[in-house]
């Protein structure tokens, strides 16, 4: 499917480390995989593999100690409007701006437009994500799916070359979590983007993916890259999706198992 | 399994059907009673009318007009004080003093903050600096103050900076320092620029903190004003509202004495329940950053 087209994103070789108050910490240890055009390519592993600071990378807050990281065909070196993140935390919203200043404060601030254009913008994203009624509160009158509804709007508004997700629907509760899932599917469908998405849940990988990139615990190493088709299909070895990748993850360490599951 | 059959009490499902018919009130509006009980300047008004009542009362008791003059005494002074123009020349000498020190203090807190903000040498100057001058009482530096700037407004507006710099700019920056990280991160990822940045994201994500700033500023301004007017009397131009409580009380009109301190303390109140009140409603409360 890839041969003779080149990746959006390529990532090669890439090895992060961050300092904490006394140790340097390897997060990630030469991690490869390449991410191309309308791909919904998903980072799995257990928590503290690095999956978030690997996402940290490519949004160009963190340099790679080793390897490197380029979007078509340009190495990454600094934060920029052509990766948007969505965090996981409610408050990446800015409390002191409406739901439509919210959305179109980052395309001004970009330089992307101007005023009015932005606030027309702003609007067609949020009707969306369905919260055109809400435009005009403030984030702190929403529910927590509503803001991660208008953090994604936010994030597509910017139309990125990449939408990066870290862990956005963690923080919800299983019912708002599999209905985001499902719009996010939707909006998917609907403008065909390209979306890095890192997560912990195996259920939500399966869901959301079409590739699932499979990370070793600390720290992370590629396991492997499974495709999926969003439906957790039975395998050639008799066994449901989701079920391979529990084993390919954690097969070694049966003992850690339900740690690692918290 | 039989196990188990045996442990657990076996019951019969239930299903019920849910209807609001018989609650009653499910939600209506609320009596005129308790939505006044719900305004705050009712209240405090209502605190203030007892008080009033509690001084009115105690005076009378007291019947010693030069000790402890009536509220009732002490508003007709103020009236006639306003109505000579004496009081509102003095408010006024003393509130274009005020501003002057208050505004030359914000900006410098201002220019201290941005410094610390932007080098590590700056964060230490601050710090350092505030622990050693915030705690030094602003009318101490009068004395020195009148040497290097004279008699006049100088030294007064000397003094009021010293007492508005220090917690504005101590505010400011751990304000600036308290900004969560992921706003940090959506500013740079949006590619905000430096001046952009500190405008759109850290002003506003410290806001809180800049606001309590602005207000112990204003605090700590007003009272050294007043002390400095006390201590040292009129300079050029005319006397402010200490030297008004300083006269009436050489001329032994105590009622006057106590219209010049309702006077501080009026004005007191109009800032920090008018302005100061209006400004955080029309910001970190509507923001939900201060409930």
């Amino acid at each position: 499917m890839s041969d003779g087209v080149a990746p959006l994103l390529a990532v090669k070789g890439v090895t992060l480390q961050y300092q904490t108050r006394d140790h340097l910490v390897t997060a990630t240890y030469r991690v490869s995989f390449d991410i191309y055009r309308s791909d919904r390519y998903v980072i799995l592993g257990p928590s503290g593999c690095g999956k978030s600071t690997l996402l940290k990378a490519v949004g160009g807050f963190i340099r790679p100690v080793e390897g490197e990281i380029r979007l078509n065909d340009t190495v990454i070196t600094k934060p920029g409007p052509d990766r948007v993140l969505v965090f996981q935390e409610f408050d990446q919203l800015l409390p002191w701006k409406t739901v439509k200043q919210n959305v179109a404060f980052a395309l001004t601030a970009s330089g992307k437009m101007g005023g009015r254009e932005a606030e027309q913008r702003a609007l067609h994203y949020i009707n969306m994500v369905g919260l055109s009624k809400f435009a005009d509160n403030h984030p702190h009158t929403l529910s927590g799916g509503m803001k991660q509804r208008v953090a994604i709007a936010r994030g597509m508004a910017m139309e990125p070359e990449i939408l990066l997700m870290d862990e956005p629907f963690a923080a919800l509760d299983a019912l708002t979590r599999a209905k985001m899932q499902e719009e996010l599917l939707q909006l998917w469908e609907d403008t065909k983007f390209t979306v890095l998405f890192v997560t912990h849940s195996i259920t939500e990988a399966v869901r959301v993916g079409n590739r699932i990139l499979l990370l070793s615990a600390h720290p992370g190493q590629v396991k492997g890259e499974i495709n999926s088709n969003g439906t957790d299909d039975i395998g050639p070895d008799g066994k449901p999706l989701s079920e391979r990748i529990e084993h390919l993850l954690f097969e070694q360490n049966i003992g850690e198992r339900s740690a690692s599951h918290g | 399994m039989a196990d188990a059959q045996s442990v657990l009490h076996s019951r019969p499902e239930v299903i019920y059907q849910v209807s609001t018919a018989g609650i009653g009130v499910v939600q209506r509006p609320l009596s005129l009673g308790q939505r006044l009980a719900n305004q705050g300047a009712l209240r405090k008004s209502l605190v203030l009318a007892i008080l009033a009542l509690i001084w009115e009362g105690y005076a009378r008791w007291l019947g010693n007009d030069l000790l402890f003059p009536t509220f009732s005494a002490t508003v007709v002074a103020f009236w006639h004080a306003i109505a000579s123009g004496e009081l509102p020349a003095a408010t006024w000498f003393s509130m274009t003093i005020l501003f002057q020190g208050y505004a030359a203090g914000l900006l410098l807190a201002g220019l201290l903050t941005a410094f610390a903000s932007a080098t590590r040498i700056g964060a230490d100057l601050l710090e350092v600096l505030t622990a050693m001058f915030n705690p030094l009482p602003s009318i101490a530096l009068l004395p020195l103050a009148m040497i290097w700037f004279g008699l006049g407004t100088g030294g007064i507006v000397f003094v009021l900076i010293h007492a508005v710099l220090w917690s504005v700019a101590l505010n400011t920056h751990s304000g600036f320092r308290g900004v969560s990280p992921t706003w940090r991160m959506v500013g740079q990822n949006y590619g905000l620029s430096n001046i952009g940045y500190v405008i759109r994201i850290l002003i506003p994500g410290a806001f809180p903190s800049i606001l309590t700033g602005l207000k112990i500023g204003w605090a700590f301004a007003w009272r050294t004003l007043i002390a400095a007017e006390l201590v040292f009397g009129a300079n050029s131009g005319g006397g402010g509202l200490g030297w008004f409580i300083f006269q009436s009380k050489n001329s032994l009109e105590i009622p006057s004495v106590f219209a010049g301190l309702l006077t501080v303390i009026l004005l007191g109140l109009f800032v920090e329940n008018v302005i100061f009140l209006t400004a955080e409603k029309m910001t970190i409360r509507r923001w939900g950053m201060q409930h």
